[in-house]
Order: structure tokens, then C-alpha cells, then sequence
């Protein structure tokens, strides 16, 4: 096993082992804060297809979550007042199950994901960071300006979403349903860096022209990519609702977006457990250099400012040595 | 709608526009030369917004305090090339990206740390205050005015500078080729820190003379940063002539939209429901526009093909 | 020096994990979730500050008040309060300033038993068929300020109002409140965006509309915009505003160009009585600033609690919310009563600009509602 992998298991340990004690312990609020961290993590994994393996830098990821997050709230405030969605020319119902909501995130996140994608990806470079803040700030200002959905004041849900067999009000309980989740999707995802379609959107990334010449369309596998990328950050958002019971705009901040890729940096771009070892930290010193100073974003953005510096390839790439970093 | 608001709305949007310019022109330039996208962009308007307020509560010049926004800013963006930015030059945007949010995050607190939370007082000076008559019997305040002649003035003494002196050589070249004009024993990371330095002053100016206007308060830079980047990428990144274009563009639709969509909704909804869902659409208005521009010249309207 | 140790425990408390499940002794836990730092941290600060003035004057020693910054973000706030129920297990909670983070965070607290004491936001929501009864609001139902506009809009004879808010629910709410109570016609209604900052736009079209009064509803930095703008386009006409555009602590970033300018309060420095006196001065020697409408709430609400932990112990619920419920405190704003949804039956004064020196501030001019409750309570039932 190389370095990298010995670090990825320690991290999975650590995700299992730590809730575990916190629940011996009597300690709920800390599995409330790794599910919160997991969750994050799912969401810079997702981030992390396009940004790492395609080389895309999307500053427009939090519509993603955002719309996700809405998938969630909209559904499960439908079903809470009995009140369905649409009554012609067909009947939809709201729904508290968290697969279906589930399906429907990854849906409307992909179908987003796709169209801004189809857009965005005509540029490159600036241009497409620019872009997709942009479109994810559109978003924004739809939702706050939108009454019908709550507007700025979001949407409340009093009770967490059913899943069969579960008591997800529970927190280990919802905890294990997160947990699963990130491990099929980091499955999945270091799958996909390895298949035919990941292999071919690292050349791309790396000599456009090249992978032109071979007769594969660069643009397609990054919309592709692109796609895919929207759909898990789009699952992500709709957990984070489930776990604050709460949706609102400040999901689809351009804020957000900024710090989904925090995560993703401090952790490792590319690096298949980067985004969880980002998010997890994130928590940490968000709670500890909280609790020191009302001003501790300034610490925060001195921090950041190292890393970007002086540990490139990020807590991974310092620990793991650059092995197959993202250069 | 009388045509006297329709006239005064346009004059807004031209106020909103040239305001916008002052941000972009730096935001262009300095990835025209440098290839560097700076989201920090936005605190340096911030900062000539604070140092202009702080001066002007101290001396009680509006000129002094406008020289003073242009000063620091400018100090604030020498300084901050000299110590971080340089460092991203040869980094890809991602980092750039990364290492300028976090400039945002530092200036944001550290601004508050320093000035605290509650916004500051700046007015308009009372030799520019009130509303003058235009031709057509138009009211329109003075300042107003001013910001628009200011602007222009700006942008014309822009191109001049560009084209016209031995800086703007300097600069056209290093869009064009950064390693040559290196090889000419041009002092390039003495050229960079200016270019830097100019482009936030600019964006100091901006803010003192918005400031003025509006509130003087932590955050106030994002908003219109991401404005900015609308106007550059409908402009064409690296353009001078793309960022005047842009943001006189995105100025009127801005506010003629704002004004026009309700108004539409008006005739076939309820006057509560339409101003509601009107100003829903107008917000959105921009963004729909540099979705089509760039459907149309996918570098903007004056961008260098890719 | 009984304020500093009490924030210092409070934020070791805060931090520390020593005291996580700690067994739990006869000290009341407070939790407070307020925003701190963002923009609006002015807000929390004055409601904290006065908060914690009413406890150290209370010379209490068995309240822990346990202060997080919620940066304005619902998120974080949920995050909090998670934290101060699941690990602190408070008592008692308050400090949240902004209706959507209220919406975000009382709804499952006070479903998990805790009592929430509102010192700022009052949604709807949370007033008609969302109200319970661990849920008290001590500052004010958000539409009452709104009302207390109108109601003054038609003594004053105006019959053709401008009104404009920003696009959100709140308001939607605030032209919805003013509405219901003025009388006249409308010369144009308006939604603005949402941290908007330039309004030549609007006041074009107020020029343009010939309207006799505005009013406006433009909390923080938009409403510092709009009245230097306004001010400055010579349009004459009185502007009408609830008192958020007009508090203490932005008053001075707006400047002369506030004078004269009326805006409906439940508050003010001015109302004369030896507890508000009192609070005045107290206040002002302690933070070197003068008191804002949210320190007034900070403070009520502080008092509120300590006369309801004088009658009863918060683990005897039934007892505890009826001590609260019957409101027998000394309120700087004089009489002060909750109504059946438990939210303030007060009257809203009528307050002008002026200028006391070199610092601007308001005084009150009249009452424009007395003993105010809200529409919404008929809806409530518990």
C-alpha cells in the first residue's frame, strides 16, 4: 500500500471509530458535527471530478448544493402540509422519503449541472470561473427574491426525513446513512478516475488538443464531468438540509461555493480522500478558532493563505508526498 | 412611464455603468498583464470606501478624503503584491482563486477589527450636494453628475495612458508577450506592482466615490466584484475598451430592466404580484445577458480569441 | 468586572469540552446565539450587551450564559443550537436576530423543551399557527413597527403613499403590515433587491409618481443608501420608516440627511421611566456608547427571565412558562403585557431625528398605536 492509501484508511478509521466513542460517550452534538463534516466531505468529493480529475475550476458549485438543498425542502414541506406540488395535468405529491428526495436532488442537480455546464464550458480558464460564480449568484438572487419557497427566511422542516428502517431523528442512525453514502460515492468516484472515461478526461485536462486528435470531444467529457460533479454536490445539499432541517439561500451563496473549495484545497485537489480530510478540518478549526475570537476569519484566511503558499497538493500532498498530484 | 423617468433612468444606468468601469478597469488589466484573477478586487473598493470616510470625519474635505481612498488602496494593493500576489503569477487560477478569498476573509475582519461593526459615516460634500436641472426639465442630482463626468474622464485618461505614454507601452506589451519584454530589461515585477497598485486605486476611487452615496460598511465590495466580473467577461477579459462597453451595458440593462419588468407584469397581473415577480426577473436580467453574449462570442465582445 | 468574568466563562464554557455533559447543578444555563461578526453584527452586540447589563445588575450568580456567534448564517446557527441542547443542555435560549435564522432554529428547539425568548425577530410564522407555548417574543411581532406606520400615515391626512421594501419575506411582510392599518391610496408599490445600494432608480419613479408620503422599509446599509439619496434628490416629501433604518448605532453613518424624519418604535431613550432612565445611564457608563433599540430588547428580555427564575425553576415547566407568561417585569418600555401567542401587547410610539449635540438621535413625537397586539394571534392556538 502506498502512503496515500495507508492515510486514506486511517481517515475511513477515524470516520467509523470516532462517532462510535462519541455515542459510548453520551456525546451526540459531536456526531452532529462529524455528520455535518461528512456531509461537506460528499460535497467536495463531487467538486473534486471536476475540479481535480477535469481540471475545471467551477466557483458555482453551491447551486449545485443549493438546488439539492431546495430538492429537500420543497419536497418534504409539500408532504408536511399535505399539500401537493402540482394537481394538473398530473397529480405530484410532496414526499418525506429520503430516497426518493434523494433521486429527485440528484435529478434536478444534474439537469442544472448540465445546462450551466452546456454553457459555461464554450470558455475556459477565467472565464469559466467567472461564469459559473455568475450563474450560481443568478441562483441566489432567485431564491431570495422568489416568495413562494420562503424566500430569504428559507424553509423550515420540523421533523427529519424517513428512511425505511431508520430512525434518522437518531444521530448515529443518521449518521450511518451519511457515511454509507460517502463510501459508495468515493467508490464510485475512484472507479471512475481509473475507467476509460476518467483516463481520457485526465488527458484532456492536461493536452486538449491531444485528446481531440484521437477523435474524442473534450467538451463532452467535461460536460460529462461536469455533470456527474453537480449530481453528488446536489446529493450532498440535499443531506445538509436533512441534517439542519433547513433550507435557504445562503446554500447557493457564492460564500459556499468558496468554501466547498477551501475543502477541497486544504485536503488535496485530486486526491481521492482530499475533500474529506478538508472538510473534516475545516470543522475543527471552524469550532476551535471560533470559540478563541469574534474575528477568527481573519485566522482562518491567514491559514488559508499558508496553505495555498507553502503546502501545495494540500494536508494530503504535505503527508503522502506528490505521488500523482494535481500539477 | 413619462419620458423625462425614462431619461433620468438612463442617466443612472450611465452612473451605475462608468461606477462599474472603475472596478473592472482594474480587474482587466491586471489579468490582461499579469494573468491573475484577484477576488480581493472588491476589498481594495472597501478600503478606499473606509480611508475615505476615516479622512473625511477627521478633516472634513471630501478631496482630501478621495486622495486619500486613492492612496490607500493603492498602498493596500502594492503591498499586497508584493507579498502574496507575486507568489500566484506562475500558479494556476485555482490557486489564485483560493489565495485571494482568502485576502477577502482577512480584509473583511480585519477591517472590522479595526473600524467595528457599525457603518460609517461619509456624505456628499454641500458644492455637490442637491438636484440641478437638466435640459427637458429633468431633476437630477449634482453628485450624480459628477460621477458620471468623473468616470469618463477617467476612462479617456485610461486609454491615453495605454496608448499614449511609456507605462501603457509597457502594458500592451506584457499582454502580448511577457517573457520578451522581460528580455528587454524592462523591470517586470517593478511594472507588475504598479499595474497592481493602479488597478486598485481605481477600485479605491470607486469606493470612496459610491461611499459616499451609499453605506460605508464591511462587505460592501463583493456585491460589486461580482458585478465587475459580469461586465468583464461580457466585455472580453484583458479589454479596456471591452470593460467600458460592459459595464455601461450592464448599468442600463440593470436599471432599465428594473424599471421596465414591472411595469410589463403590470398589465396582465396585480400590481403587488407584479412588482414582485418583475423585480425577481430584473435581478436575474444580467446574468441572462452574459449567458447569451457569451452564446454568441464565447470571449466576450472584445476578448482576445482564446 | 462582574460582566468580563461572566463573558470570560461564558466563552470558556463555550469552548472548553471540560464542561460537556457536565452533571447538571442549580445554575440556569442561557444559551445565546446572536450575530457577532458579518455584516448586522451591530445588532448582536447591542442585544448581548444588554443582556448581559441586566444580568450583572441582577447580582445573580447562578445564570450561565453561554455566547456563540451564529455569523448570520442559518446553518451555523442550527450547528449551535444543536450544540448548546445536545452538549450544554440549556435551560433557556434567545439571541437570534434575523427572522430567517428564527425560522431555521426555534421551530426544533422549543420542540425539544427548550424555552426560546425572542429578543428581535417575530415571523409570522412563529405568531399564528406556528406559535408554542416554550416560544415567548419580548421585542415585537415583525409586522407591529410596519402597522404603527400606517396608523400614523392616516392621522397625518397622506392619501397617496409610495411604499417600497426589499424582495424577501420580510418585506413582503413590512408593505403587507402598513396596508393593513393606512387608509389612503397607493402612488406605487416597489420591491427592491435585497441588499441593494443604490436607489436612483426608485426615487425616480417616486418623483415620477406624485405621491405625498413615502414609506419605506430598508433595514441596515440599504437604508442608509436610500435616505442620503433621497436627501440629496430633492424630492420633498416625508418619508415614513419602522425604526430599524433609524436606530442608534446607524444613525450616525446616515447623518443630517435623517433629520426630521419620523419613524415608529415600541422604544426610545426618551420614555420616561426609572427603569428606562436607569438603563439609559447604566448603559451608556458601561459600554460608552448610548443604547440602541435592540439593547433595549437584550436588556427586557434579560429582566423577563429573571423575574420568572425569582417564582419558578425552568425544570418545572408549567410553572416556569407561567411566570414568564405573566410578564412582571420592569420593561424600559413601561407597560408591557404578552398576548395570547405570547407575543408584546405595547404601544408603538411616533419618534423624529433630531440632533442632541454633535450626536443624532431620536425623540418621541406621539403614540401611534396603543397597546398593540397583532393580527396573527387568533390564529394560535396552543
Amino acid at each position: 500500500m502506498s502512503r496515500e492509501q495507508i492515510l486514506n484508511a486511517a481517515v475511513m478509521l477515524a470516520l467509523v471509530a470516532f462517532p462510535l466513542w462519541a455515542w459510548a460517550a453520551d456525546e451526540p452534538f459531536l456526531i452532529t458535527l462529524t455528520t455535518k463534516a461528512a456531509i461537506l466531505a460528499l460535497a467536495g468529493v463531487g467538486l473534486n471530478i471536476a475540479l481535480g480529475l477535469g481540471g475545471l475550476v467551477s466557483l458555482g458549485h453551491a447551486a449545485f448544493f443549493g438546488i439539492g438543498g431546495y430538492a429537500m425542502g420543497v419536497l418534504a414541506s409539500h408532504a408536511q402540509l399535505y399539500d401537493p406540488i402540482l394537481e394538473s395535468p398530473f397529480l405530484i405529491e410532496g414526499t418525506k422519503s429520503m430516497p426518493i428526495i434523494w433521486l429527485v436532488a440528484i435529478t434536478a442537480s444534474g439537469l442544472a449541472a448540465l445546462a450551466i455546464g452546456a454553457l459555461s464550458l464554450r470558455t475556459s480558464g477565467v472565464y469559466f470561473i467567472m461564469i459559473t460564480l455568475a450563474f450560481g449568484q443568478m441562483l441566489y438572487f432567485f431564491a431570495i427574491s422568489w416568495p413562494a419557497y420562503g424566500g430569504e427566511d428559507g424553509l423550515s422542516i420540523y421533523a427529519r426525513n424517513d428512511f425505511p428502517g431508520l430512525n434518522t431523528l437518531d444521530p448515529i442512525q443518521f449518521y450511518i446513512i451519511v457515511l454509507a453514502l460517502l463510501a459508495a460515492v468515493l467508490l464510485l468516484t475512484s472507479r471512475l478516475a481509473k475507467s476509460p472515461f476518467g483516463l481520457a478526461l485526465n488527458a484532456a485536462r492536461q493536452s486538449p488538443v491531444r485528446v481531440e486528435t484521437v477523435g474524442i470531444s473534450p467538451y463532452r467529457l467535461r460536460l460529462i464531468a461536469f455533470t456527474i460533479s453537480g449530481m453528488i454536490t446536489g446529493l450532498a445539499g440535499a443531506l445538509f438540509a436533512d441534517l439542519n432541517r433547513f433550507v435557504s439561500p445562503t446554500m447557493l451563496s457564492w460564500q459556499t461555493s468558496g468554501e466547498i473549495m477551501v475543502f477541497v484545497i486544504i485536503g488535496g485537489v485530486a486526491r481521492l480522500f482530499g475533500p474529506v480530510v478538508g472538510a473534516m478540518l475545516f470543522i475543527l478549526l471552524e469550532h476551535l478558532l471560533g470559540g478563541l475570537s469574534d474575528y477568527w476569519h481573519v485566522y482562518l484566511g491567514v491559514l488559508l493563505l499558508l496553505i495555498v503558499l507553502f503546502a501545495r497538493g494540500g494536508v494530503i500532498g504535505s503527508l503522502a508526498g506528490r505521488g500523482k498530484a494535481h500539477d | 412611464m413619462s419620458l423625462i423617468l425614462f431619461a433620468e433612468q438612463v442617466l443612472n444606468g450611465l452612473q451605475l455603468g462608468v461606477m462599474l468601469f472603475l472596478m473592472a478597469a482594474g480587474l482587466t488589466l491586471v489579468f490582461g498583464v499579469m494573468g491573475l484573477i484577484n477576488l480581493a478586487h472588491g476589498s481594495l473598493f472597501m478600503i478606499g470606501a473606509f480611508a475615505a470616510a476615516a479622512v473625511a470625519g477627521a478633516t472634513g474635505s471630501f478631496l482630501l478624503a478621495l486622495m486619500a481612498a486613492l492612496a490607500a488602496a493603492a498602498a493596500a494593493g502594492a503591498l499586497v503584491e508584493l507579498v502574496v500576489i507575486r507568489r500566484l503569477y506562475n500558479r494556476d487560477h485555482l490557486d489564485q482563486v483560493l489565495a485571494t478569498f482568502a485576502l477577502i476573509l482577512i480584509f473583511s475582519e480585519g477591517t472590522r477589527w479595526v473600524f467595528g461593526s457599525f457603518p460609517l459615516f461619509l456624505n456628499i460634500p454641500d458644492y455637490l450636494a442637491g438636484p440641478v436641472t437638466l435640459p427637458g426639465g429633468i431633476q437630477y442630482p449634482f453628485y450624480r453628475l459628477t460621477l458620471i463626468l468623473i468616470g469618463l474622464a477617467v476612462a479617456l485618461g485610461l486609454f491615453l495612458l495605454i496608448s499614449r505614454t511609456r507605462l501603457g507601452i509597457q502594458i500592451r506589451a506584457g499582454e502580448n508577450d511577457r517573457e520578451m519584454i522581460a528580455a528587454l530589461g524592462i523591470n517586470i515585477s517593478g511594472l507588475y506592482t504598479i499595474v497592481f497598485a493602479l488597478g486598485a486605486a481605481l477600485a479605491g476611487l470607486a469606493g470612496a466615490l459610491v461611499g459616499a452615496i451609499q453605506s460605508v460598511q464591511v462587505g460592501m465590495g463583493e456585491p460589486v466584484l461580482i458585478l465587475a466580473f459580469v461586465v468583464i467577461v461580457i466585455g472580453g477579459i484583458g479589454s479596456i475598451k471591452g470593460a467600458l462597453i460592459g459595464s455601461i451595458l450592464v448599468g442600463l440593462t440593470d436599471t432599465l430592466g428594473g424599471l421596465l419588468l414591472p411595469e410589463l407584469f403590470r398589465q396582465f397581473m396585480d400590481s403587488s404580484a407584479a412588482s414582485s415577480a418583475g423585480s425577481a426577473l430584473a435581478s436575474m436580467l444580467i446574468y441572462i445577458l452574459m449567458a447569451a453574449v457569451l452564446i454568441v462570442r464565447p470571449t466576450g465582445l472584445f476578448g482576445a480569441k482564446a | 468586572m462582574t460582566l468580563k468574568s461572566l463573558a470570560m466563562a461564558a466563552s470558556m464554557m463555550a469552548f472548553g469540552t471540560a464542561a460537556l455533559g457536565d452533571t447538571h447543578d442549580d445554575a440556569v444555563r442561557v444559551g445565546m446565539i446572536t450575530t457577532l461578526s458579518g455584516g448586522g453584527a451591530g445588532l448582536g452586540i447591542d442585544v448581548r450587551d444588554g443582556f448581559m447589563l441586566a444580568i450583572a445588575q441582577s447580582g445573580l450568580e447562578n445564570i450561565e450564559v453561554i455566547i456563540e456567534d451564529d455569523q448570520r448564517r442559518p446553518d451555523v446557527a442550527v450547528r449551535l443550537s444543536d450544540e448548546m441542547i445536545q452538549s450544554h443542555d440549556v435551560d433557556v435560549m434567545t439571541g437570534i436576530i434575523w427572522s430567517n435564522l428564527a425560522m431555521a432554529v426555534i421551530p426544533s428547539a422549543v420542540a425539544q423543551d427548550v424555552i426560546y425568548l425572542s429578543p428581535n425577530a417575530g415571523p409570522s410564522q412563529l405568531a399564528g399557527r406556528g406559535c408554542h407555548p416554550n416560544y415567548f417574543n419580548v421585542a415585537w411581532q415583525n409586522d407591529a413597527l410596519h402597522e404603527a406606520a400606517g396608523a400614523y400615515a392616516n392621522s397625518q391626512g397622506y392619501t397617496n403613499s409610495f411604499i417600497l421594501a426589499p424582495n424577501y419575506p420580510a418585506g413582503q411582510d413590512a408593505l403587507t403590515g402598513y396596508k393593513r392599518m393606512y387608509e389612503g391610496g397607493l402612488a406605487g408599490e416597489l420591491f427592491t433587491e435585497l441588499g441593494q445600494t443604490d436607489y436612483a432608480s426608485e426615487i425616480a419613479q417616486i418623483r415620477a409618481s406624485g405621491a405625498d408620503s413615502v414609506f419605506f422599509f430598508l433595514p441596515g446599509g440599504m437604508g442608509i443608501a436610500f435616505v442620503k439619496q433621497f436627501a440629496d434628490s430633492g424630492v420633498d416629501i416625508p418619508l415614513i420608516g419602522p425604526a430599524f433604518s433609524f436606530d442608534q448605532g446607524i444613525l450616525q453613518a446616515v447623518g443630517a440627511d435623517a433629520l426630521g424624519i419620523v419613524n415608529t418604535s415600541q422604544w426610545n431613550r426618551d420614555i420616561d421611566n426609572p427603569t428606562n432612565a436607569a438603563f439609559v445611564e447604566s448603559f451608556q457608563g458601561e459600554y460608552g456608547r448610548l443604547p440602541s433599540l435592540y439593547a433595549s430588547q437584550g436588556f427586557d428580555t434579560a429582566n423577563l427571565l429573571i423575574s420568572a427564575l425569582a417564582v419558578a425553576d425552568p425544570s418545572d415547566g408549567d410553572a416556569f412558562r407561567a411566570a414568564l407568561a405573566a410578564a412582571d417585569f420592569d420593561s424600559t418600555r413601561g407597560d408591557f403585557a404578552f398576548g395570547p401567542n405570547q407575543h408584546p401587547i405595547q404601544d408603538i410610539y411616533v419618534r423624529e431625528v433630531i440632533q442632541d449635540g454633535d450626536v443624532f438621535t431620536n425623540r418621541i413625537i406621539g403614540v401611534a398605536l396603543e397597546d398593540h397586539g397583532d393580527v396573527y394571534a387568533t390564529e394560535c392556538s396552543f
